[in-house]
């Protein structure tokens, strides 16, 4: 399963002067599509946040985070900020993914199509994995049944690799299942 | 009408598309609409698009999300192998991967045999034919 954004920890600290021997350091964790975009996301965000920039601040480490345990199906709660063609909205998203990385993809490709919002107008405040009983949107809590159980109603004919493709087809497909 | 085949924990599945085409796994979770958590004595367990699988009927009784040793044993106590391959589903993707794996000698046994086959069926109907007729 390869996914397009990758979470990052970032850590940064802005340049030792004279008067600051010993600036503070900040560590972020960002979602980017690779390192270089992530540093620049850093940047940008410190900036906002503290009087620090890259051109007098240096970057002590970058490390991708990676899943701890991707065998298992969680509820990720998504806090984000996102800007519209009138302004920015707050915004808050559940899914239902086995790893952070798919719900943030999941979220992304949710935010384009449904509020035609692009990626870099999105800002991800904070993520969490949320305990079933605290879900709030109905289309994740549907999942939350162990003894869930649903028919597949129609069953897609494809064929099992791309090179067995056909343009035209003798007969017309069966589609139950 | 009514559906026979439901997606549910400890359904198990035929893989129709992708790396793992042909394996049969075991539906362990359900992801979301689209998606289950999908599981096999030799694959590590991940997610799958429901797209990707057929359901079969046979179905074993596991509680959400076992682990790997009491799916295994699950498994083996509903002797899903065995059902499997008795099953007319089963049996002809034996013949389909028996097919495809002939060689050229395998061929010529199969073509004599065919011969011998509808030699004797032949034989047979001009028995039953010579019995009428006469």
């Amino acid at each position: 399963m390869s996914y397009k954004f990758h979470q990052f920890q970032v850590v940064g600290r802005g340049l030792p002067t004279e008067s600051d021997e010993h600036p503070k350091i900040y560590r972020m964790k960002l979602w980017a599509t690779n390192e270089v975009r992530a540093k620049s996301k850093f940047w940008y965000f410190l900036r906002k946040l503290k009087k620090v920039k890259k051109s007098n601040g240096q970057m002590l480490a970058i490390n991708e985070i990676f899943e701890k345990n991707p065998t298992t199906i969680k509820n990720y709660g998504i806090w984000l900020r996102y800007q519209s063609r009138t302004g920015y909205h707050n915004m808050y998203k559940e899914y239902r993914d086995t790893t952070l990385n798919g719900g943030i993809e999941q979220m992304y490709t949710e935010m384009a199509s449904r509020h035609r919002v692009r990626h870099h107008c999105i800002q991800v405040i904070k993520t969490a994995t949320i305990p079933a009983k605290l879900c709030k949107r109905e289309s994740t809590k549907q999942f939350h049944n162990s003894k869930i159980k649903f028919p597949l109603v129609f069953k897609k004919v494809r064929l099992p690799t791309r090179k067995l493709k056909t343009t035209y087809k003798a007969s017309r497909p069966n589609l139950f299942v | 009408m009514p559906f026979k085949r439901y997606v549910e924990v400890g359904r198990i599945a035929l893989v129709n598309y992708g790396k793992d085409y042909g394996k049969l796994v075991v539906i362990v979770d359900v992801i979301d609409q689209n998606r289950a958590l999908v599981d096999a004595p030799d694959m590590v367990r991940g997610q799958m698009n429901f797209k990707r699988l057929t359901l079969t009927d046979i179905k074993i009784d596991i509680k959400r999300v076992p682990n790997k040793k009491t799916l295994i044993a699950a498994l083996e106590a509903a002797d899903v192998k065995n059902k499997w391959e008795s099953s007319s589903w089963g049996r002809k993707l034996i013949v389909q991967k028996k097919r495809a794996s002939l060689n050229d000698f395998d061929r010529f046994k199969i073509m004599l045999a065919k011969i011998k086959k509808a030699g004797v069926v032949r034989q047979e109907l001009a028995k039953l034919k010579k019995e009428t007729t006469c």
